[in-house]
């Protein structure tokens, strides 16, 4: 009896400790960035451009860049991602289409990084002539970010209960009016968490716009007409060459502690704005 | 009914037909971007196969494209880096994983998970150049103290990393499969006098096995696929990689290093879109082997 309640306690606090051993782990990867990062950080850090060869200066061009590219992803997979998720919720029934692109929807978002990169470099860059720019990698980014933009509006989908589109449709309503009336108020707050989700995950991304557009250095910032003619910076890309591509490594580590801070900062927030989204929303149906 | 309103009611039939049709067309699309990425890669991949022959990129050892004297493309020594990589990082996540996600459906309170679930998505947020990142300036160190090299950029620095990356995905597919283990399995555990681990180990978690395999394959597909991380913490020697200690350079790094330096339509551009595609077909049937294991459970639990 001893024996089976000494077991009990092991395993237990063998599973204790792996949910904390994982638990240290982030907290380790926050603390140092944040610690050496902040030591960086100033006005000037985070609004200047990068000067004499990238060991001074800020990384305001980085900021900019990783601005319009994770906009331009965003607009692109958020409709479709929205009008996809209702089609599968709203309209399909069983059938051989639907677990088709269901099928390709889970394999879509198993694609490797550096797979969407090279189809958006041969896509939009070559064929489409986009050429290497924000329009170029955004798109990119777009694709990447589709599946997670489906699966998040088909949940906010699904919160909305089975009784307000039977009212509706008992009512005498067509089946656009009760979506358009009676499930998409309910659905939209929840999309929109999709869509920030998926902003968040188009601004860490790096290897799909490797070929597409990102530069090492591009001191004229994106904008209207540059949007699609002009090369950018982007924060990851700007971390990955100060931690490994520049020719004074450890003179830049500060800055490069710098970038990763600001850039972990801005998906952080925007992943909990996400989260604090879909928590308010969850209690709302309950 | 009069004439005028039979024409409504077809107007109105037409443009709901319209909207659903408008709707398909963007589920539709989906399929047309799998459709299109597996396609592009065959037709630019296609020259070097055409020149080369399968057999050159999947049996040479060596890969040296801008050789001067002999051009050779073989993949095996990053295929084989790949899979070091991967395995390790398996190795070192699955029981974590495991352990976590049965943690957290069976042990943690409400509060406690509560607060450890959004812990992880945090962690599955972290963007790979920033792990990569880590792995430079922390791992690395570490590993080489430890190991007694110069540096500690090698296949144990992108294990230990792609473990932390694939992590959360093991531990939320793990836990779903385990709370949707349905209630009267555990009763009936009880109910014959075992207590809550002797459940746990020989109830709960062997009917959860087909969703814990299958978040295995997740993890494992994204450990495949991850470039940032490795591309900066595997030190990326070419060379065919004889231990774990050695700098490897996986298939992923090799794209990204390689890429940017082609010809557009050379030979060079064209092989490592093969590379690409061998990639892409890799995860694709371990995603795969993941759906069927997990469509699997499903039905079993249901």
């Amino acid at each position: 009896m001893n024996l089976t309640k000494s077991t009990q306690f092991l395993g237990y606090t063998i599973l204790r400790l792996s949910a904390l051993i994982i638990i240290a782990i982030l907290l380790f990867i926050l603390w140092d960035i944040i610690a050496q990062g902040s030591e960086v950080l100033s006005w000037e850090f985070l609004t200047q451009k990068p000067k004499n060869g990238m060991t001074e200066g800020g990384i305001w061009p980085a900021i900019v860049g990783t601005f319009w590219v994770s906009l331009v992803s965003v607009v692109f997979s958020v409709p479709i991602g929205m009008f996809t998720a209702i089609y599968l919720n709203e309209y399909a029934k069983q059938g051989r289409l639907i677990r088709i692109i269901r099928m390709a929807i889970r394999n879509l978002s198993g694609v490797p990084s550096i797979v969407y990169g090279l189809f958006g470099f041969a896509l939009f860059t070559l064929m489409f002539n986009f050429g290497l720019s924000v329009i170029s990698s955004g798109l990119t980014l777009g694709l990447l970010t589709l599946p997670w933009t489906i699966t998040a509006s088909e949940e906010a989908l699904k919160t909305v209960p089975f009784g307000y589109r039977e009212a509706s449709l008992a009512l005498g309503a067509t089946k656009w009016q009760t979506i358009k009336t009676n499930v998409l108020p309910y659905a939209v707050p929840g999309m929109l968490t999709g869509s920030v989700l998926g902003l968040a995950r188009a601004a860490g991304e790096t290897a799909p716009i490797l070929f597409t557009g990102v530069a090492f250095f591009w001191p004229i910032l994106p904008g209207f007409p540059e949007l699609f003619t002009q090369q950018f910076m982007a924060l990851p890309y700007h971390l990955y060459i100060l931690a490994t591509q520049h020719h004074e490594i450890l003179k830049v580590r500060p800055l490069a502690y710098g970038t990763a801070f600001v850039l972990i900062t801005l998906i952080i927030l925007m992943n909990s704005l996400a989260i604090w989204i879909r928590y308010r929303f969850r209690k709302k149906y309950k | 009914m009069t004439d005028r309103n039979k024409r409504k009611v077809t107007v109105r039939r037409f443009k709901e037909k319209t909207i659903e049709k408008f709707f398909q067309a963007n589920g539709i699309f989906s399929i047309i971007v799998l459709l299109g990425i597996f396609s592009l890669l065959l037709i630019e991949g296609w020259p070097a196969i055409k020149k080369l022959g399968v057999a050159e990129f999947l049996f040479n050892a060596k890969w040296n494209p801008t050789s001067f004297e002999k051009e050779s493309y073989g993949m095996l020594s990053m295929i084989i880096s790949t899979l070091m990589v991967t395995i390790g990082a398996m190795i070192l996540a699955v029981p974590l994983g495991i352990g976590c996600a049965a943690y957290l459906a069976d042990v943690a309170n409400r509060k406690t998970r509560e607060i450890i679930k959004p812990v992880i998505e945090i962690l599955a947020g972290i963007p790979s150049v920033v792990i990569g990142f880590i792995g430079i300036i922390i791992v690395g160190p570490f590993l080489a103290d430890l190991l007694g090299t110069s540096h500690g950029l090698n296949a144990i620095n992108g294990s230990i990393l792609l473990a932390i990356m694939s992590l959360p995905t093991i531990i939320s597919i793990s836990e779903d499969a385990i709370t949707s283990v349905p209630m009267v399995y555990k009763q009936a555990s009880y109910a014959l006098g075992a207590n809550k681990w002797q459940t746990l180990v020989r109830v709960t978690l062997p009917a959860a096995m087909s969703g814990i395999i299958a978040s295995v394959m997740l993890g494992m597909g994204r450990a495949i696929g991850e470039t940032m991380t490795v591309l900066m913490a595997c030190g990326n020697a070419p060379a065919f990689p004889q231990s774990i200690k050695n700098s490897v350079r996986p298939i992923t790094s090799t794209i990204a290093i390689e890429m940017g330096e082609t010809v557009q339509g050379g030979l060079h551009y064209s092989s490592l879109f093969v590379v690409a595609f061998v990639l892409f077909l890799m995860t694709f049937v371990v995603n795969l082997v993941s759906d069927i294991v997990l469509n699997k459970y499903q039905k079993v639990n249901r």
